[in-house]
């Protein structure tokens, strides 16, 4: 039976499916580790979105490393409250997210406001200009806007605060 | 006591969730004839995040009936046992009368939501709480195509005419202070339904005054898709959702 540590660093680098650059723990979307004293593990994670078709493949992907790892008894829990946050996103992670072409989440999470809010102010990955626009609220996956610079003329995807 | 809040429990997981279903699915069927792509992708993902909340609460309240899960509710029951309002069960029409449709639902979702958060039920809290990020953006989508499409051309103008005729007759099921509406005070303190009704006339009267649509009461009929009677557009529905695992029911992933 491997130690948390040795399993925690396992899991750390599983993909998400939709963002290859990015871990599940550079998302925030692993919340912990629990063993029980039977034995059996408990990992907890929390969605990014609810409807978001990306966690049973991380689901699959986690079983599987544990399993290699010699695990078990494996049960996964999906851990609603507190809420996922882009906030949880690390640093690292928006440098990550910036180098592979989307533009990581500006400021803090949403702003409460739900009637027109006002646009945010996005810089295009491309070429760094702040001169970009929204061309539609929802993009290619539920976590992301689509934005286009008015600069280099490309078309971007922006990962939406939350 | 305990037993009355979790029966109120049950009720409303059982109002929200069927509403996010049923909502989810109709919206699932524009995938592929969206106006234009960006659009058509707005709708997949608006659907996507109204299945999910709806396997939140389908979840719970199979806990809450002893250990049935979300798929046992969402596929194995029939007409009369979905507690949806039957505005989120019309057919879809044009793109004016979905979004028309989808706001004034978002609005609703939107307004509950922000009291549902306050819970003292750890459960819904948490699932409100999930679900009011996503629905933000939902309302904030919804509502600027209506005031688009009521305050665009002519011909915008006019059809948004046309799918308020079709949906505000519907609208009166949102806005009755029925049982599970008013148990609701037995776990979020100082709640009344009054509240969350001010919420809706609010943002719809916002919007309307920008989109040239009357806000205005109607006489409107008892509408009780909340305890199962719906209109015959909810077989249609189920038949199309519950045939694979019906017909198959050991079929997986
Ligand atoms: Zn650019």
């Amino acid at each position: 039976m491997a130690n948390l540590e040795t399993i925690e660093q396992a899991l750390e680098k599983v993909k998400d499916p939709e963002i290859p650059v990015l871990t599940i723990k550079d998302l925030g979307v692993l919340r912990g580790l629990e063993r029980a004293e039977d034995g059996s593990l408990k990992v907890i994670i929390t969605p990014t979105y609810s409807g978001c078709p990306a966690m049973y493949t991380i689901e699959q992907s986690i079983k599987q490393v544990l399993t290699r790892l010699g695990e078990e008894t494996v049960t996964i829990e999906t851990r609603l409250d507190p809420a996922w946050t882009t906030d949880w996103m690390t640093e690292e992670a928006k440098q990550k997210l910036q180098d592979f072409g989307i533009a990581p989440p500006e400021g803090s999470s949403a702003d409460k406001r739900a009637l027109f809010g006002e646009e945010k102010q996005v810089t295009c990955p491309h070429c760094k200009s702040r001169n970009t626009f929204m061309k539609s609220q929802f993009g290619s996956t539920a976590c992301k806007s689509l934005y286009q610079c008015w600069d280099c003329e490309e078309p971007f995807d922006y990962f939406k605060c939350l | 006591m305990e037993q009355e809040k979790q029966k109120a429990a049950l009720n409303l997981s059982l109002v929200m969730g069927d509403n996010a279903l049923i909502l989810g699915h109709r919206l699932s069927e524009w995938c592929g004839h969206g106006p234009i792509l960006e659009q058509d992708i707005a709708l997949s993902n608006i659907a996507l995040d109204l299945i999910g909340q709806a396997r939140l609460w389908l979840s719970h309240a199979g806990k809450l009936q002893g250990g049935k899960s979300e798929d046992d509710l969402a596929y194995h029951r029939d007409v009369f046992d979905f507690h949806n309002f039957q505005m989120v069960e019309t057919p879809n029409g044009h793109w004016g009368k979905t979004l028309l449709r989808q706001f004034l639902y978002d609005a609703w979702h939107h307004a509950m939501l922000q009291k549902l958060v306050l819970a003292q039920d750890e459960d819904i809290a948490g699932i409100a709480r999930k679900s009011l990020k996503e629905v933000n953006y939902h309302l904030r989508w919804s509502s600027e195509w209506v005031i688009r499409l009521g305050d665009g051309t002519e011909e915008s103008a006019a059809k948004m005419q046309d799918a308020y005729a079709d949906v505000w007759p519907y609208v009166g099921e949102l806005l009755q202070k029925d049982f599970w509406l008013k148990e609701l005070d037995q776990w979020i303190p100082g709640f009344t339904a009054d509240e969350i009704l001010a919420q809706w006339w609010k943002t719809v009267r916002e919007v309307f005054s920008q989109a040239n649509l009357p806000a205005e009461p109607m006489d409107w009929l008892y509408r009780k898709g909340h305890l199962g009677h719906h209109t015959e557009h909810l077989g249609f529905i189920l038949a199309e959702m519950q045939f694979l695992p019906r017909a198959y029911p050991d079929a997986t992933w």
